[in-house]
């Protein structure tokens, strides 16, 4: 078994030379750069124990293929589909994909469209604390999805993208590279899962870029085994009147870190940032969001929802930062807590930075109980508390999902934390 | 469409410096000599002496916090610092045995002559030492001590010593560590069980010496079931270099008693006001921070309220003012550490010119606790285009039977209240000061009335200017 330090074997690197190149320096600068210290603010709170990644090794190539192709199974209807398992791709279909559609491997994309990898791959610096795992990922990544969809191109179905981890101790570096030209849109549905029940590594970034005028909704079904280590990297650049939806469900993983970025450069840009996050056990999410507003006129908002049970922990530290020349800004930040343990640990942080006095702006944080009347009103109905409890959770939740307008995306989402909450 | 010029605020008000000759000068720097110097001085007992050499290490090995905090704090120079500064060792007995010169300066801050009955056991802090102390005999009747640290840890030592650095180690942060080194003036107080004081008890702090810190440290237990409202003032001179100030202001509320402590602070721009102030409640026992700052360079102040006793209950109530070059990082922390316990925080910060309010905050429910509650609110307005506002809460709650919220608005004065007000015959000016005003009024309520009146005062004075 090879460890994360030593290099991968070069035969069986599809990535062209240039890239190989950029590789080894990230391998450099992750060995350089520090780990992170319990004093950085941008972990306070966070379980630094759970960053030592020592007993994690490359992933080899997956040996239950045809099962993980056929459990790579979501929405009723999609125009394409990428299923990819432990870094290498497994079945890609694109039956409905309009023309100049380009949906493919992160690592295809880079000799076949080596202009539009080269502009977009990675191309903000990773700013919420983990430029560490962020070069990481970079010196390790393979397989990914790639996609471009030109201007004017509407994607009416959803694509689905599966990214697999299999094996004990396996590591993956999932990327997600979307590219959305002037005008366009398309609803993306990306899925993190385990073939087991095994502790994995998954190092994971994602890019968004919008370009003026287009509609992409971004949804990330995080669903990795409970014993896994993950980070989630994202960063979204939205130019003018562009809109983005993102959610981030994070059904899974034993520790996850979740960095989302949005930086709204155009007027009139909009970006919304959703999370819906069940956590039990000993699970930890710890997830740190910016919402840059550099240019005027642009809105952004923010809803987290984390309900806790066990002796789980959350972390939110988000920051909504209006620059000085971002005038008439809109934006939103708000986190909830819902507290279903005496045990569990909400941590939340919810920060501004204001440096221009024409905005509208709040932010909010709440940490309650479920209501003791919800209970009893179900209780008298003959509905046990524990499921009565779950029915609440699911209920906290759907209020969420409710934000999304594409009807059977939201049912299927919905149906998803149904299934997740064991809600028959 | 944009027509607000910069603002310019005169801050040249408050700007009155008379020389007073200085009995005792520590010089600039800190040492292990200037400890020994200070407690020869002030004749310290060992144990201080001792606590303050310990407080040093304990500074000197500390970093900067500025990891989280501004980088301004990397430009106090602490060798050009006088650590210790006396007037006179002895506070002085009545009004008439204060010089001419401190009651001219006193007068051109606005503090008439006749407030002398408002000083009902009052500690006139003029630089380091108490320049005017005169104990109201009613107060005095009831058993109440209200003396100056020095006295209280010479005169007092049972009290003083069971809760003084108690509630802030000396190592809880860089500058309470420094304030723990050099300490002198500030307040002690005690009120023995059952007293409710119906005078607010008063210090006016003043600064009056160029490079000059203060590092006062005040220390009041309120005894089972008593009330006390205590309330200090600052106005400094201006002067070319930095001028430090850290104080440190503990807090004992026993068993059902009531502390009330009202700050209303006006420093000049060149002042870095770094101050630790926290209170401990027991059961049932309540204590309010009221705290309203005005200018300096730098403000760090999180007034904090630990609650270890049932039914404990904190209070911050916040007004900050950023003029322009001003960084007001102000906040609140609450320490739930027992059941049922309160605490609600209230800011409203404003900033003018390109100056920066900071609210930075910390709640924080142990586990196991049940029917915890916080409630925090921060509004923020902002004045002119490159006005400032940050808000960093941090808040752990945990515990199913716990709530807390928190909320954070941000907002400038809508352009419909001033053409209002303009259509009436307002000026633009006026009407901007009056929508400031209205902004803190539910807050400015809350001060005692002739605080109120200051603050209105010091709100225009600091509006003069930022429009038209």
């Amino acid at each position: 078994m090879s460890t994360l330090m030593e290099k991968p074997a070069a035969a069986r690197s599809a990535w062209p030379a240039w890239f190989q190149a950029e590789q080894r320096a990230a391998l450099a600068e992750y060995e350089a750069l520090p780990a992170p210290a319990r004093k950085d603010e941008s972990w306070r709170f966070a379980n630094i124990k759970a960053l030592d990644l020592s007993a994690f090794a490359e992933a080899t190539p997956v040996a239950s293929e045809t099962r993980l192709i056929q459990a790579s199974a979501g929405l009723a209807e999609t125009s394409a589909k990428l299923v990819l398992g432990n870094n290498a791709l497994l079945l890609r279909e694109a039956p409905a994909l309009p023309k100049g559609v380009i949906f493919e491997t992160l690592e295809a994309a880079a000799s076949n469209h080596a202009d539009l990898f080269k502009k977009y791959f990675m191309a903000q610096p990773v700013e919420l604390g983990s430029r560490k795992f962020a070069a990481l990922h970079k010196a390790r990544t393979s397989g990914g999805a790639f996609l471009y969809i030109p201007a004017n191109t509407s994607v009416t179905l959803p694509i689905e993208i599966f990214q697999w981890v299999e094996g004990a101790n396996a590591s993956v570096f999932p990327h997600t590279l979307i590219i959305c030209g002037e005008n366009s849109s398309a609803t993306v549905v990306d899925y993190f899962k385990s073939a087991d029940r095994l502790p994995a590594l998954a190092c994971g970034v994602n890019d968004l870029h919008l370009a003026r005028g287009a509609r992409l909704t971004y949804i990330a079904v995080q669903d990795w085994s409970h014993e896994t280590t993950a980070f989630h990297l994202n960063s979204t650049i939205v130019e003018r009147d562009a809109t983005c939806t993102a959610l981030i469900a994070n059904f899974g993983g034993g520790f996850v870190r979740g960095e989302n970025l949005s930086r709204l450069v155009g007027e009139g840009a909009r970006s919304e940032m959703f999370s819906i996050n069940p956590v039990e056990g000993t699970r930890e999410i710890d997830q740190r969001t910016l919402q840059d507003h550099v240019a005027p006129h642009a809105t952004s908002d923010l809803l987290y929802l984390n309900a806790l049970d066990g002796k789980s922990r959350t972390i939110f530290a988000g920051l909504i930062k209006v620059e000085p020349g971002a005038k008439g800004t809109d934006a939103y930040q708000k986190v909830k807590n819902l507290i279903l343990s005496d045990d569990a640990d909400p941590n939340s942080m919810p920060g501004l930075e204001i440096l221009n006095d024409e905005v509208r702006c709040s932010h909010g944080a709440t940490n309650g109980p479920v209501s003791a009347e919800e209970l009893f009103y179900m209780a008298a109905r003959g509905i046990p508390k524990d499921k009565a409890r779950r029915l609440v959770v699911n209920g906290f939740f759907n209020s969420l999902l409710a934000r999304l307008e594409n009807a059977p995306l939201r049912t299927h989402l919905e149906s998803l934390v149904a299934a997740r909450l064991s809600i028959a | 469409m944009e027509t607000k010029p910069d603002i310019n605020i005169d801050r040249s008000i408050g700007d009155f410096h008379y020389d007073v000759d200085y009995e005792f000068d520590a010089g600039t720097g800190l040492t292990e000599k200037t400890i020994d110097y200070i407690c020869d001085v002030k004749k310290d007992p060992d144990w201080i002496r001792e606590f303050r050499k310990d407080a040093l290490r304990k500074f000197n090995s500390m970093p900067m916090p500025t990891h989280w905090a501004s980088p301004d704090l990397e430009n106090i120079v602490f060798d050009n610092i006088r650590y210790y500064l006396s007037q006179g060792t002895q506070p002085k007995r009545s009004w008439d045995d204060v010089p001419e010169d401190v009651k001219r300066t006193f007068e051109r801050l606005g503090i008439p002559e006749q407030e002398r009955k408002f000083l009902a056991g009052v500690e006139a802090q003029f630089d380091s030492e108490a320049a005017y102390s005169n104990i109201k005999a009613a107060v005095g009747e009831q058993g109440v001590i209200f003396v100056g640290s020095t006295e209280g840890l010479q005169k007092h030592p049972e009290i003083f010593k069971k809760w003084f650095g108690k509630v802030i180690p000396t190592g809880d942060n860089k500058f309470s560590a420094l304030n723990s080194a050099v300490f002198s003036g500030g307040s002690f107080i005690y009120i023995p069980p059952g007293v409710k004081v119906k005078h607010p008890l008063q210090a006016y702090f003043r600064i009056n010496a160029e490079n000059f810190g203060q590092f006062e440290r005040t220390l009041i237990i309120a005894d089972e079931g008593s009330e006390v409202m205590y309330m200090e003032g600052c106005t400094a001179p201006k002067f070319e270099t930095s001028t430090l100030h850290s104080a440190v202001v503990e807090l004992v509320a026993l068993k059902g008693a009531k502390i009330q402590y009202i700050t209303v602070q006006n420093w000049s721009s060149n002042v870095f006001n770094l101050v630790t102030k926290r209170g401990l409640a027991h059961e049932e026992a309540e204590i309010k921070w009221i705290d309203c700052n005005i200018g300096s360079r730098l403000t760090m102040k999180y007034p904090g309220v630990v609650m270890k006793g049932r039914k404990a209950r904190g209070e911050v109530i916040s007004i900050a003012l950023a003029g322009d070059g001003q960084h007001q990082d102000t906040g609140a922390k609450m320490i739930h550490a027992a059941d049922e316990t309160t605490s609600n925080i209230v800011s409203k910060s404003i900033s003018i010119g390109n100056g920066r309010a900071t609210y930075r905050g910390l709640v924080q429910v142990g586990r196991h606790l049940k029917g915890c509650k916080n409630n925090t609110e921060c509004d923020a307005l902002l004045i002119n285009t490159d006005s400032r506002t940050d808000t960093y809460p941090a808040i752990t709650v945990r515990g199913k039977e716990n709530a807390c919220q928190h909320e954070a608005s941000v907002s400038k004065i809508s352009a419909e209240q001033i053409f209002y007000m303009q259509q009436r015959g307002i000026p633009e000016g006026a009407a901007m000061s009056l929508a400031v005003n209205g902004f803190v009024n539910d807050l400015v309520q809350q001060f005692p009335m002739e605080y109120s009146v200051e603050l209105k005062r010091l709100i225009d004075l600091e509006m003069e200017g930022s429009v038209g």
